[in-house]
Formats: C-alpha cells, sequence, structure tokens
C-alpha cells in the first residue's frame, strides 16, 4: 500500500526504544505564494527570517502567557515521553511532547536567556539555523495538538501550544503548509473547507431529503438559509458528502425533525471546522469564526448548535465566545454554543425521542473520545460531561456497548493520528504510524469483547478512520458517526407505520 | 570580622538580590502576560474553589505526574517533601527565639534530608538509565541534580557526622538580618554548603528552577472551565474588535 511498514499491534502496548532520525523525511507539502499572501503571510522564505522569527517569538510570547510560562518552567521530568502516539508510532525521540517542544526552546534558550546566550552547550541551547528550521518544519507537523501530553505534565505544559506557536512562527517567516492554509483561504473566501459554493451544497441537501423520505417516508428537511429558525447548525463540511460522516448528518436532522424545532443550515458559514487553530493563528481563527456570528444575525436564529467535529468543537466550546461574542442576541437560555450531542442528550433526558435499539444490534460498539472534545472541552453542565454524555446517547441507541482500556479513552484518549492539520495524503507514513495506539487499544476489545465498530463524534477521526483501519486489517467502515447510531434508531413519530399498513389491508 | 566571613556575607546578600530580584521580574512578567484563551486541560474544574483544589493537589501531591509516572512521582515527590521539611527545619537560623512548631519539626527535618537525597539520586538515575530521559538531558540537567545532591550530602555530614558551630552559624546568619558581620566558622563543608546554596540561589530565576512560579501560572491548570458563560477577552484581543 505505501513504502512504509505499518507497525504492528501487540497484545499489550510497549514504549518503544529511540530510533533517532527516523521520522525527519516526513514533512508536508509547503504553502504556495498565493495562498500565504492570501492569509496575509509571506510568500516564501524572507531574506532575514531568522531575525523575523525572533521578532515572532517575542511577540507570541508576550500575548500567550501560556508560551512564556511553557517555555521556561519545563524540568526535563520525562513524564511526557511515553504519552505522544507519535512517538509510540515511529520510535523518533523528537517526537517526545519534550524534544518536539525543546525545538523552539533550545532557540528561545540561545538567544533570550542568560544561560543559553553564555553557556549554550551547558543549557543545550542552539542557534537558529536552517537544520533546526527543517527539524520545526518537519516535527511541529508531527503533533496533532491533542494535548495528550498535557495531562501528565506536572506543569500542564501544553506541546499544542508550543506547535501552534512555531506553525505561526513558520508562516510569518513565509513557510505555510499547503494543506492548512489552503483550507483556511477557501472556508474564508467560500464559506467552507471543501470550498463548496451554495448552489451545490442546496443540491447536495435536496438530494439527502429526498434519500431520507424514501428510506422512511418522514420528509425529513435539510434546510438551508432559512430566516427566521430557531437554531443554526454549523457542522463540518465532510458531513455533506463523505461516509461515515453524513449518516451524521442524516441523524441531526431526524433529531431536530423529532424535536419539533426549525432549524437551518448558513451557505455563508457552511463550515464547522476552523484551521486557524492549527495554524495558531488567532486573527485567522476569529475571521473564520465571525462568519459564524454574521451567518447567525442574518438569519435570526435564537440558537447555535454544533455537529460533530473533534477541533471544530473545541474552537466552538473554548473559544468562540471569546472570538465573536458576546452572543447577547440569541436565546440566553440556552449555552451559545451548544453541541448536537448536547441537544439530543437533553430530549433523551426528557423521553422526548422512542428508540429502537434492535436496529444497531448487528453491531457491537465501542467509542473513540476525540482527543479536542476530551481534553480542550466539556458538553453539560458537568465536568467529564464530554465523556458521559456521547456514551449516553450510545447506550440509548445501542444495545451492545464497550469502552476500549482505560488508559485509551477518558482523558487518556489516543488521538486518532490524524488531528491537528495533519489529515491529509502527503502525510500518511505519519499518520498511519500514529493511529497504533488507538489501533491496538481497538484490538484489544474487536478480540475480548467481539467490538465491531467504533462510534466518532469527530469528522477528522472518523476520515483518518476511514483511511488507516484498513492498514491494520479492520474494515474502513467500521467506523461510524455516534448520530448514524442516533439515525438508525430513532423511531420517527410521524413514520407511516408497518403495523398501520397491515391493519389497513386486513380491513380491506 | 575575618575576610572570609566578608566574603560570605557579600556572596548571599549577592545571591537573595539576584533571587529576589529574578524572581519578582519572571512572576511580574507571568502576571502581566495576557492568556487571550481559555485553554484548561479538561475535565476541569467550573468554578475558582475547583480551580484551587485543583492546583492545591497538583502542588502538594504532583497529581499529574503521579498520572504518569510512578518512579518519578515517588523520587520527584522524596526530594520535594524533603526539601520542605530541610528548609522549615533551617529557619531556626533565621530566628533569636524560634517559633514552637520550627522546634518541633526539627527530628523531622532532620531525618528528611535522608528523603531528599535518595529522591534526587533516584532522579539522577532515571535520567542515566532511562534512554528517553537520557536523551531529553542537557548537561545542566544533570549538574541542577549533583548542585542539590551534593548540598544536601554536606548538610547531612554536618547533622550527622562532623559537627560544625552551629551556634556561630546561627550568629552570623542573625547578622546578617540585621546588616551586620559576625564571624562564621571556617570548616570546609560547611563553606561548601553554603557556597552552593549561594549558587543555586543565584541560578534559581534563570534556569528551570522557575517550575516554582511556573506551575501556579499554567493556564492549563489554572483557568475555570466557563467559557460559554463568561466571555474571557484579553486587552490586545479587544483591541481587533475596535
Amino acid at each position: 500500500m505505501a513504502d512504509f511498514e505499518t507497525p504492528e499491534l501487540r497484545e499489550y502496548p510497549i514504549i518503544p526504544k529511540l530510533k533517532e532520525g527516523v521520522m525527519e523525511h516526513s514533512k508536508p507539502y509547503v504553502a504556495k505564494v498565493q495562498f500565504q499572501e492570501a492569509l496575509g503571510f509571506p510568500g516564501e522564505l524572507v531574506d532575514n527570517w531568522e531575525e523575523k522569527a525572533l521578532e515572532k517569538l517575542d511577540d507570541l510570547r508576550g500575548r500567550y502567557r501560556s508560551l512564556q510560562v511553557y517555555l521556561d518552567s519545563c524540568v526535563k521530568c520525562g513524564a511526557c515521553t511515553d504519552k505522544c502516539h507519535y512517538y509510540l508510532g515511529t520510535s523518533d525521540p523528537k517526537n517526545m511532547p519534550v524534544a518536539r517542544q525543546d525545538l523552539l526552546r533550545q532557540v528561545y534558550r540561545r538567544y533570550r536567556t542568560f544561560a543559553g546566550k553564555y553557556f549554550p552547550k551547558l543549557v543545550g541551547a542552539k542557534d537558529l539555523t536552517k537544520d533546526v528550521l527543517d527539524d520545526w518544519y518537519s516535527y511541529f507537523h508531527q503533533c496533532s495538538q491533542c494535548r495528550r501530553c498535557s495531562v501528565y505534565c506536572p506543569y500542564g505544559i501544553d506541546t499544542a501550544e508550543i506547535s501552534m506557536a512555531a506553525r505561526e512562527i513558520m508562516d510569518t517567516i513565509g513557510v505555510g503548509q499547503k494543506y492548512c492554509n489552503e483550507i483556511i483561504g477557501k472556508a474564508a473566501t467560500v464559506g467552507n473547507n471543501l470550498g463548496l459554493p451554495e448552489p451545490a451544497l442546496a443540491d447536495t441537501l435536496e438530494g439527502l431529503e429526498e434519500e431520507v423520505e424514501e428510506d422512511t417516508g418522514v420528509p425529513v428537511k435539510f434546510p438551508l438559509d432559512q430566516k427566521g429558525a430557531e437554531i443554526l447548525l454549523v457542522t463540518p463540511s465532510a458531513d455533506f458528502f463523505a461516509e461515515p460522516h453524513v449518516d451524521g448528518l442524516i441523524g441531526y436532522a431526524k433529531v431536530f425533525h423529532e424535536a419539533g424545532v426549525s432549524w437551518t443550515m448558513s451557505s455563508y458559514a457552511s463550515e464547522a471546522a476552523n484551521f486557524g487553530m492549527f495554524i495558531g493563528s488567532y486573527e485567522n481563527m476569529r475571521n473564520l469564526s465571525l462568519r459564524i456570528r454574521k451567518a447567525a444575525e442574518d438569519l435570526g436564529v435564537k440558537r447555535i448548535v454544533f455537529g460533530e467535529c473533534g477541533h471544530a468543537w473545541r474552537v466552538a466550546y473554548s473559544f468562540l465566545n471569546t472570538l465573536a461574542g458576546p452572543f447577547d442576541f440569541l436565546d440566553p437560555n440556552y449555552p451559545v454554543p451548544q453541541h448536537i450531542c448536547e441537544f439530543t442528550y437533553d430530549l433523551i433526558q426528557k423521553d422526548k425521542l422512542k428508540f429502537d435499539k434492535s436496529e444497531n444490534d448487528h453491531m457491537t460498539l465501542t467509542f473513540h473520545d476525540s482527543c479536542n472534545v476530551a481534553r480542550a472541552s466539556r458538553m453539560g453542565d458537568k465536568a467529564g460531561g464530554q465523556f458521559d454524555i456521547p456514551r449516553a446517547i450510545i447506550r440509548a441507541a445501542c444495545n451492545n456497548f464497550v469502552d476500549m482500556p482505560a488508559d485509551a479513552i477518558g482523558e487518556a484518549t489516543f488521538c486518532c493520528g490524524g488531528g491537528g492539520g495533519l489529515l491529509t495524503d502527503d502525510l500518511m507514513e505519519l499518520r498511519v504510524k500514529g493511529a497504533q495506539p488507538r489501533m491496538e487499544a481497538y484490538k484489544r476489545v474487536v478480540e475480548d469483547n467481539g467490538v465491531t465498530n467504533v462510534a466518532a463524534i469527530c469528522a477528522i477521526c472518523k476520515s483518518q478512520f476511514t483511511k488507516v483501519l484498513p492498514y491494520y486489517g479492520f474494515g474502513m467502515t467500521d467506523i461510524v458517526s455516534v448520530h448514524q447510531l442516533v439515525s438508525e434508531a430513532l423511531i420517527l413519530s410521524d413514520a407511516p407505520s408497518d403495523d398501520t399498513e397491515s391493519n389497513a389491508e386486513a380491513e380491506a | 570580622m575575618s575576610a572570609l566571613s566578608v566574603t560570605y556575607a557579600i556572596l548571599f546578600y549577592a545571591a537573595t538580590l539576584l533571587l529576589v530580584v529574578g524572581l519578582v521580574r519572571k512572576i511580574a512578567l507571568y502576571a502581566r502576560t495576557p492568556a487571550p484563551l481559555k485553554i484548561p486541560t479538561t475535565p476541569a474544574p467550573v468554578n475558582r474553589t475547583g480551580v484551587v483544589l485543583r492546583m492545591v493537589q497538583e502542588v502538594v501531591l504532583f497529581t499529574s505526574l503521579f498520572k504518569a509516572t510512578k518512579w518519578t512521582w515517588l523520587f520527584g515527590w522524596l526530594f520535594h517533601l524533603g526539601l520542605l521539611l530541610v528548609l522549615l527545619r533551617h529557619l531556626r537560623y533565621f530566628q533569636a527565639e524560634t517559633w514552637f512548631w520550627v522546634d518541633l519539626i526539627q527530628p523531622f527535618g532532620k531525618y528528611a534530608s535522608y528523603a531528599m537525597v535518595v529522591g534526587l539520586l533516584g532522579l539522577f538515575a532515571r535520567r542515566i538509565f532511562v534512554d528517553r530521559v537520557r536523551y531529553i538531558s542537557a548537561p545542566s540537567d544533570y549538574l541542577m541534580l549533583l548542585l542539590l545532591i551534593v548540598i544536601g550530602i554536606s548538610g547531612m555530614l554536618m547533622t550527622f557526622v562532623t559537627h560544625t558551630d552551629i551556634v556561630m552559624v546561627k550568629g552570623f546568619f542573625l547578622g546578617l538580618l540585621r546588616f551586620s558581620i559576625e564571624p562564621l566558622p571556617s570548616d570546609l563543608l560547611l563553606l561548601t554548603h553554603l557556597t552552593l546554596v549561594a549558587l543555586l540561589m543565584i541560578i534559581f530565576p534563570i534556569s528551570k528552577l522557575l517550575h516554582a512560579p511556573g506551575v501556579f501560572f499554567s493556564p492549563s491548570r489554572n483557568q475555570v472551565d466557563n467559557p460559554r458563560e463568561k466571555r474571557h477577552l484579553a486587552p490586545w484581543a479587544a483591541d481587533l474588535e475596535k
């Protein structure tokens, strides 16, 4: 399938021995001039890049307390060294979180600390050279910003913050990543990551309406740009066509239908994902978020609900109010924004949804906690609701559910291997290797508990699983959307029931 | 007033000054720098009280480290707990009339030095023998541990083996507190101990020892998880809205 070896799945995870330099060659394509410039970055490496990079580092240290504190505080205790899925899957020591941070820290020390200026060798400080920049480009694009390391760090040092800063520094000197920057450009102009214009979107949604009506006999709507609707649904654009994402979208539509609320999507803000976060750019992240605010204002909705997407939910839950708030024009009785899982869960709690769980009996499910949902956001009003609520929904819609081992779920969950702006074909080796810890945990429940499918609430996870599951000998369709399970089992109360039909026949 | 006392007096005044000024500057920098986004590592407390509790657990029990690796936790915690008791015990050299609890903890403080040194040796061994930790260690990481180990062992030798004239030592430090230079015993062990302690004070604010104030300023640990309920806006981010 490719020119690298898929890692072996062992019965129990083993921490690998270091293999220096084995992932040095892994680099995503560099963004072309026009895509760089569209985001306000220089098109290519600027002449005085060393100086500019240090200037940007100083600027970011002054704007982000996290960066300043994290650069200073690491004691090299090693707590994080075996926590990164990319280290576990590749054995490259520069994929240990602390070593990844040190790629930036060594430069900070060299130019901005007393010890590094006068005793560089003693404290491991290094000059900013082309080799160091190459290392940055390679290894800061081997971090999916999943925050697993930050759970275990005694000071909460979050490598995601460091890699975001490093990517922003690289963008500022003209070395951007093609995948992320092209996508941000599309979302900022067309309204979604795919560059899907309004007519195409309307057409897709119409197709879905027909499909669902054919399937259920119920005219479930997929409204677009409907002014005066109560709810604006913002969902990752992959939900419009990718499998199994689209089955999740059908699930949301059925839940809205059953709840009897009016809702709409927006062609102007037809994207929940916000890749501005991946490149650490507050301005780009804000730009994209403001589209959602504008759509909500223009459509006159009262609530905003987000579809299944991990990093999108982080930006929505943790940052939206900051970036595009305050949302005082929306209904204050609901949190802004709400997750579709919160919405569905509320209805289940109020006993407003009826399920025929047997519809999902052909599957035994497990749940993959997506990193940004698990470690960077919440659902509901209690800490940890992000773990309980999706599981409660799955249990409401399915009879067979088993969790993966405790060290691979909840706050300890492993990234799918494709998050953080790495879901691109030019990083396939990294993606496959980085998925190993997750696949190992999945294999455990497949073998021990007869699990057949894994459910997720993240567009990136779903796409990544579809791609990497086959490398490990699993089926690409093992991955399902949580709201796909809801969709399968939900009983639509206005459905023409089989009983009525047969009764009618009997009477006739 | 011997040259020795004058030298050490100057050394300790300088070290104290560098320590205090260095730390105050760093803490001011951390406090001044905004945290523009809500980034607590979740699940996180949803109110202030919860955050205080989280921070206390983190600082007193090293909960995150405990989740990460039991050996590092054990050695790290032994060292820090030992160090704390040892430091508290040393308060008696700075008080003419010691507080009752300082008297009370003297025996604990004495034996805590064992915990401190054992913890340090464990951390040192880990740095040498675990390939991952060896990879990330710079010379300064080993030297820092050595520095603390020698401080600990020189102190223990004076406590348990060859006593120095601690009355005179106390006189010296009480003297420093009122800006008067009193005699100091010219005991090699004591002078080694004191020199290294001063060195530790000097490098504290310019080294990784900044993790001590740093942990309190870590946004992933000290933020309340309430972004939907309360709008969080940094001054520079507010300027973007103008």
